[in-house]
């Protein structure tokens, strides 16, 4: 809590939780907002927006409604940018404290693998597994976290390189703490704080490479996502931008808002540590 | 009986392919309820010393025998089991604690891993150990940083005392105190000593302090024993060089009067 004060201290983190929580808000509340499933066919195509206020953004060459798919898609973004974020800074975090804690062959061998996944262009990695194994969510969720949990990895090894070396891990071993327990109470939460920044870094990323994958046709088709309604709206980008457009701020606006909290984020944790 | 005896004990560090010998060939013991000083300069070896006996650094050749038990041969449970008998109490008073921890729970971490107390009187023991090292119960709720250092240097020896050792070493224990801390620490080390039989190994550069509460000194240099002996001989009547240097290197401010007709006034 002491935190979440701190964050809101700084004028980042406030503009970037209140732009978060809003979108939260917004992804909670988006069948109460605009009931009924957002992909279905509500009224007249390429209705232009600001001219009817059934559909205040207009609709698309289908007639669906782009606010609803604005504001359902909101769910989509998110949900898929922070299960694949976990999911990454999950796999990064226990691959770099096995990495850090055994050290020896384990740690060159753990480190070899990040090395491998570290060399292969995340996108690319993501638009191959997804071609493979098929677009549902909890693929795109996997691929996206599999091309990012190297950093965190990187980052949590190096944390843990430093602190198993302090006085207080020595005493906590002196007193006979079993080896998993020192690793989990002593050592994690002290490296945790600078893979934390990093992690609404990788939540950003996250969200453009879902978008990317939905633009390229490789999302989910049954769910509407920002990316595939700018995809949609492409082909007839001429005549009708705004349906690239609306979705198009909804995604700068998200990630905006998740770098705006992670730099509140940084700063808050730094400013922490500054205290004696 | 014997509590420890360290024989042959060797330990060399590679670095940019040189091997430097940081102990080399020591044999000491140690009495129980006696205390050890282990003086040398900076570099002599003595924390490496002090770690090897903690099982925190492994040793490269030598045997250590403590409570008749053959020490460097334990490992996984056994050993973490046995250290409840063998404590340690570190130099630096802020890096010895995790930062997130608070003063109740470094104390209940060796009264639960070594099931000391049934968890029910656990409260009541930590009040008990903070009451013995001279800080009110009162203080368990509190983070360890927000208490001074000679408190927290306070909080590591009941740290190290709630699992009843037989051996605490103490690694440098006051050198980061204030001067004025330091004598009331050592008073309650020496209290605790008489009160429950504890041996220490006390390391330390400061000849002043480990005049105050040894029994004996073992001298260090470049990794080897120089000398050992009772506390007055080695202070009074040092053999070895680096013996005479240490105490030549104790300030004295006043220089005492020595008597002849040259002085009179």
């Amino acid at each position: 809590m002491r935190l979440l004060r701190d964050l809101v201290r700084t004028p980042e983190g406030a503009i970037g939780l209140g732009i978060l929580a809003a979108l939260m808000l917004v992804a909670l509340f988006a069948p109460v907002l605009s009931p009924g499933d957002p992909l279905r066919i509500t009224g007249r195509a390429l209705l232009p927006p600001f001219t009817d206020p059934a559909f205040p953004l207009g609709t698309d060459r289908l007639g669906r409604d782009v606010l609803a798919g604005i504001l359902h898609g909101t769910h989509t973004s998110l949900a898929v940018g922070l299960a694949a974020a976990l999911a990454a800074i999950a796999i990064g975090l226990c691959v770099g404290l096995t990495a850090g804690f055994a050290g020896g062959l384990v740690d060159e061998g753990l480190m070899r693998v990040v090395d491998a996944f570290q060399i292969v262009p995340s996108f690319l990695l993501a638009l191959a597994f997804v071609s493979v194994i098929g677009a549902s969510v909890p693929v795109v969720v996997l691929a996206i976290a599999l091309g990012a949990w190297a950093d965190p990895a990187r980052l949590t090894r190096a944390q843990v390189l430093s602190i198993r070396e302090r006085d207080y891990v020595a005493s906590a071993r002196v007193i006979g703490m079993h080896p998993a327990e020192i690793a989990f109470r002593e050592i994690l939460p002290n490296a945790l704080p600078p893979v934390l920044a990093l992690s609404a870094i990788i939540v950003a990323a996250a969200i453009l490479t879902e978008a990317a994958l939905s633009f390229l046709g490789l999302g989910d088709p049954n769910v509407v996502t920002w990316g595939s309604m700018i995809a949609e709206g492409r082909n007839i980008l001429r005549s009708s931008p705004s349906l690239s457009i609306f979705p198009g701020i909804a995604l700068v606006v998200t990630v905006v808002g998740v770098y705006l909290f992670s730099e509140g984020l940084t700063k808050a944790l730094s400013s922490r540590r500054l205290e004696p | 009986m014997t509590l420890l005896a360290i024989e042959n004990l060797s330990k060399r560090f590679s670095s940019g392919g040189r091997k430097v010998a940081a102990v080399s060939d020591i044999s000491l013991t140690l009495e129980p309820g006696e205390t050890l000083g282990l003086v040398g300069a900076s570099g002599s070896g003595k924390s490496t010393l002090a770690r090897i006996l903690m099982r925190l650094l492994p040793a490269d050749a030598g045997a250590i025998r403590f409570e008749d038990k053959d020490w460097l041969a334990l490992s996984g449970a056994n050993l973490r089991n046995r250290r409840a008998k063998m404590q340690m109490v570190f130099q630096d008073v802020l890096g010895a604690f995790n930062p997130r921890a608070t003063v109740a729970s470094v104390l209940d971490d060796p009264l639960r891993i070594h099931n000391i107390v049934p968890k029910a009187e656990r409260a009541r023991e930590i009040a008990a150990l903070l009451d013995r090292v001279g800080l009110p119960a009162n203080y368990a709720q509190r983070s360890i940083r927000e208490v001074s250092g000679g408190q927290r240097q306070r909080i590591a020896i009941a740290r190290a005392i709630a699992t009843k050792p037989s051996l605490i070493v103490l690694d440098e224990a006051v050198s980061a105190l204030d001067v004025s801390i330091r004598g009331r620490i050592l008073e309650l080390l020496v209290e605790l000593q008489e009160e429950r039989g504890i041996s220490y190994l006390f390391v330390s550069h400061d000849l002043a302090v480990l005049r105050a509460v040894s029994h004996r000194i073992a001298v260090m240099d470049a990794g080897r024993l120089t000398e050992t002996g009772p506390m007055r001989q080695v202070i009074e009547n040092p053999q070895s060089l680096a013996a005479k240097a240490l105490i030549g290197a104790v300030p004295r401010l006043v220089t005492e009067p020595t008597e002849g007709p040259s002085h009179d006034v």
